[in-house]
């Protein structure tokens, strides 16, 4: 038996073993956008052939936190905002491991903010889906980073005074090599997009509109929807960085005038993932590091024998 | 004092090279056979702004700076402010002289470079050279070196003067710059050491110094290490191939010397955005099988305080160092202090579980830098290693037979997949990562990628398979659990025993340290049992968990305990009297937080005037003597 064998274990996977019996059915509210991330997850990772156990689910906190709780798979709740350093150290220590992350939009673009640009930026061979509800849920309805401006709250009793964080424009500019927006109330795009982002070798940044129907009821259930790949008004290169984000500047515009627009925004897929760029330059080595703590044959260097001589 | 000694001060300005300059002077010294301490003083500032390292050589083994200097090599400030009175920098051109003057011991030797150092600018200088018995060398350095092509090598001529005042001989400072030296440079480097020593030898009483060069011998190979070095060497030997940092003074020196080193282990560094991601990545490596550390200095640690309490709670193993200097905020970026002690013990919220180190010396530095991993690893819990500035960067020479150890890089209680087979699993093949009844606490645990282990790690309280939970039962039995780990931990430190001691174990006082200021008190003990004063002393490392029936033991056996440390408000006597729970009244503070540390002879005094004669009045030393309860 070798020391990770559930890496690369090709076999038929049911959908159900990602299913914890302990908590079967998610305790989001009635209506939630939450399932249709979970859907998505459960229906993307048979497909793309990542069984429970190679598989790690790093979250943040709140409402999408809770991720963790009903995706049996490995998995590391970490704490509000972190869910990307806990991640990608995870991906650089074993990048055999299939890593994904998750959190809110509080948590993703407000206090992990400086995370998801860096991220971004290194190009980490993930998937980061951010539950994109605008408002703050589990702390029951206080305005997020991407509340439209003039958003009334407890905290914001006048209505908010910011513009609200573009986040597709933000991950691209941050260096993100794919980056798609879709809908809960489009589990079928949801699906597809889930897929590709697994898929993808570099960061890919899913903004995943999730409405709530328990602290945002004034905001938009996100449809009608357009996917912008498909629909005829939209015409855009998404390998093109310069039409990416004139497509993204749109889309986020239209979402504060009711329009939902969705799809794969930018995709790059020739940028090497940030495990590869270490490589070239000799800082990873080729196999993973946690396999060598399970070889009994590896020769463990001393800084006797390396690094001493020099002090003498 | 040892009379036998060379204390030699280089100064300059920042980016002057005194740093390299007084290193490798120092391994020279070491060559000959002696024992070498080094002292820095630098200011936050890459250009110009006064700095100097100190040497102390002596055939008897140093482990401290000593009382003030005997040899003074005055360097220009090549990146001086022109002079200008109302200006808080004064006037940088001279301050490499006069800046050094009050430290400088009676009969001691100056040797600065006319070529840069007006004398006449100072301030009763020639008065204070005949009272003090100063033989003083002025040498046009800067001259000699532009007439031989490059004015750099200005410090390479002061060395040849000290050589040459000191009766040191040129072969070790030779075979030293051809170790260190590009072809390019090292032969003018060598002409002009050759010149500088012969035209002192020629043209001055060399005979006529007090001070010299003394003689030793080695028995077995030396090496010239800092804190830093060995902090990093031990992550290595204990199989650490991760970290992950954000650059802070002092903390950056571990960080780069790791950094540097791994990709020739097949190791990885990450430099990352900010210190909360840099713990975390530590945290996420070790989870996923690889030990790993992140470390900063006190505001960076600060930010530290989130995930340092989510390894807690996940019993994710992770070492972390903390770099102390002078707080609190900003404070002085480069002066060292122990004042972070109460912030890396009870930072994070909650019912913290944590193991805090505090080395006192090089060695100690190794060791419990292995050591941190090892309790880390064996007990799933962060280990601190907390130093600060003063042990970071002062080098001293330790016999390479110390490090000739095995390396270890064990991830303790980690299963196998094949021992995950007969582990307890819920029904849906959940691991029981968290189980409630285990050895010393320690509930085994998987690595992500192992058939079998899959288990949910999270930083709200959880049952065993890691799955949230807030049943009281549970709570009670996991934080019970986690809580005896410290126990076992500290069953465990007893075996290994940390601590520091010296003096004779029946006498009549005691003195308490902690970390870096250790080989100063117990130089002290030394000077004040040959004074015919009774004191031993005791140099604690293990801060948390805190080995109190030792300490209790020491307090117990004397009738009064002065407590050493480098902060203003006693945060180690606090640990000491939280811990033992009484003798308040037999414990007094020595204290010293201007940014220098401690000298032997202010502990001496200290203790003299604190202790033997009972008034506190230690006059002449910024120290400051807090009496014990009821004084």
């Amino acid at each position: 038996m070798s020391t990770f064998s559930a890496i690369g274990d090709e076999r038929e996977i049911d959908r159900d073993e990602y299913t914890p019996s302990v908590e079967p059915q998610p305790t989001w509210c009635p209506g939630c956008g939450d399932f249709s991330v979970l859907k998505a997850l459960k229906q993307a990772l048979p497909e793309v052939g990542r069984t429970p156990e190679e598989t790690l689910l790093c979250t943040g906190i709140g409402c999408s936190g809770k991720l963790n709780s009903y995706l049996d798979t490995y998995g590391f709740h970490t704490i509000h905002g972190r869910s990307l350093p806990v991640a990608r150290a995870a991906k650089l220590a074993n990048p055999d491991l299939e890593v994904i992350a998750a959190g809110g939009d509080g948590d993703g673009y407000g206090i992990g903010g400086n995370h998801f640009v860096h991220t971004a930026r290194e190009n980490h061979d993930m998937t980061y889906i951010v539950f994109n509800n605008e408002i703050f849920g589990l702390t029951k309805g206080q305005t997020s980073p991407t509340s439209p401006k003039g958003h009334k709250s407890k905290t914001q009793p006048s209505g908010s005074a910011k513009e609200p964080i573009k986040p597709l424009s933000m991950s691209l500019n941050a260096g993100a090599s794919y980056v798609a927006r879709t809908a809960a109330v489009n589990p079928n795009q949801a699906k597809e997009i889930i897929t590709e982002a697994i898929e993808h070798d570099g960061f890919a940044h899913v903004d995943f509109l999730t409405q709530c129907p328990t602290w945002n009821k004034d905001a938009r259930q996100y449809v009608p929807y357009i996917d912008v790949n498909e629909s005829d008004d939209y015409e855009f290169d998404k390998t093109d960085r310069v039409e990416a984000a004139e497509m993204m500047r749109e889309t986020e515009e239209s979402l504060y005038e009711g329009e939902v627009l969705t799809g794969r925004f930018y995709v790059d897929e020739d940028r090497p993932s940030y495990g590869e760029e270490k490589q070239a330059i000799g800082e990873m080595p080729d196999e993973p590091l946690a396999e060598r703590y399970w070889d009994d044959d590896y020769e463990w260097e001393r800084s006797h024998d390396m690094f001493l001589d020099k002090h003498a | 004092m040892t009379d036998d000694e060379l204390i030699w001060r280089i100064s300059g300005g920042s980016g002057d090279g005194i740093a390299s300059t007084s290193q490798n002077f120092a391994k020279a010294l070491m060559r000959s056979g002696l024992n070498v301490f080094t002292h820095r003083h630098y200011p936050s500032r890459i250009r110009g702004g006064h700095t100097y390292t100190e040497v102390r050589a002596s055939a008897d083994p140093v482990e401290s700076r000593g009382d003030g200097y005997n040899f003074l090599l005055a360097l220009g400030d090549s990146f001086a402010r022109n002079p200008q009175e109302e200006a808080v920098y004064g006037n940088e051109e001279i301050k490499p002289l006069s800046e050094n003057l009050d430290e400088l011991r009676e009969g001691g030797v100056i040797v600065y470079d006319e070529g840069l150092l007006d004398a006449s600018d100072i301030p009763d200088f020639d008065e204070r050279v005949e009272e003090n018995d100063w033989h003083v060398y002025p040498l046009d350095l800067r001259g000699l070196a532009r007439d031989m092509g490059r004015e750099v090598m200005r410090n390479t001529a002061g060395v040849g003067a000290t050589c040459a005042l000191t009766g040191m001989e040129l072969d070790h400072v030779e075979d030293l710059m051809r170790d260190a030296m590009p072809e390019k440079i090292l032969e003018p480097n060598i002409e002009i050491l050759e010149t500088a020593y012969d035209q002192v030898s020629e043209e001055h009483d060399v005979d006529a110094s007090d001070v010299s060069v003394p003689a030793g011998e080695h028995g077995e190979t030396q090496l010239l290490m800092s804190g830093s070095d060995a902090i990093a060497y031990g992550a290595i030997d204990e199989g650490c191939r991760f970290i992950a940092g954000y650059p802070m003074t002092p903390w950056t020196e571990v960080f780069t010397i790791m950094t540097q080193n791994l990709p020739k282990l097949g190791g990885i560094s990450e430099q990352v955005e900010d210190e909360i991601a840099a713990a975390a990545l530590a945290v996420g490596a070790s989870h996923a099988g690889v030990k790993a550390m992140s470390g900063s200095s006190g505001g960076g640690f600060a930010l530290m305080s989130e995930p340092l309490g989510l390894a807690e709670m996940t019993e994710t193993p992770v070492v972390l160092v903390e770099a102390m200097r002078a707080g609190p905020s900003t404070g002085m970026p480069t002066k060292p202090e122990q004042s972070d002690l109460e912030h890396v013990l009870y930072t994070s919220q909650g019912d913290s579980q944590r193991v805090v180190l505090a080395p006192g010396t090089v060695e100690e530095a190794y060791e419990q830098s292995r050591l941190a991993f090892r309790l880390a690893y064996e007990y799933q819990i962060p280990s601190i290693l907390l130093y600060d500035q003063k042990l970071g960067g002062e080098m001293t020479n330790v016999p390479k037979s110390h490090f000739d150890r095995e390396p270890n890089p064990a991830l303790g209680k980690t299963l196998s997949e094949d021992a995950l087979v007969d582990e307890p699993h819920s029904g849906d093949g959940k691991f029981h990562r968290f189980q409630h009844d285990v050895d010393d606490g320690v509930s085994p645990r998987s690595i992500p990628g192992q058939k079998g282990g899959r288990f949910l790690a999270t930083g709200n309280e959880h049952d065993p398979t890691g799955h949230i939970s807030e049943s009281p039962d549970n709570r009670v039995a996991q934080i019970d659990r986690r809580t005896q780990k410290l126990e076992a931990i500290r069953d465990d430190l007893d075996t290994v025993d940390t601590g520091s001691y010296a003096g004779p174990g029946d006498a009549e006082y005691g003195i308490l340290t902690f970390g870096s200021q250790q080989g100063t008190v117990e130089e002290a003990v030394g000077r004040l049992n040959d004074a015919g004063v009774s004191v031993k002393s005791y140099g604690v490392s293990d801060m948390a968990p805190f080995p109190t029936e030792q300490v209790e033991a020491f307090v117990e056996s004397v009738d009064e305990v002065l407590v050493v440390e480098m902060t203003a408000s006693g945060q180690f006597r606090g640990l000491v009297q939280k811990n033992l729970g009484r003798y308040g009244e037999k414990l007094s503070s020595l204290l010293k937080y201007n940014g220098n540390p401690f000298e032997p002879a202010e502990v001496v005094d200290g203790f003299e005037a604190a202790i033997v004669e009972g008034d506190g009045d230690a006059s002449g030393h910024q120290t400051t003597f807090v009496p014990a309860a009821g004084d």
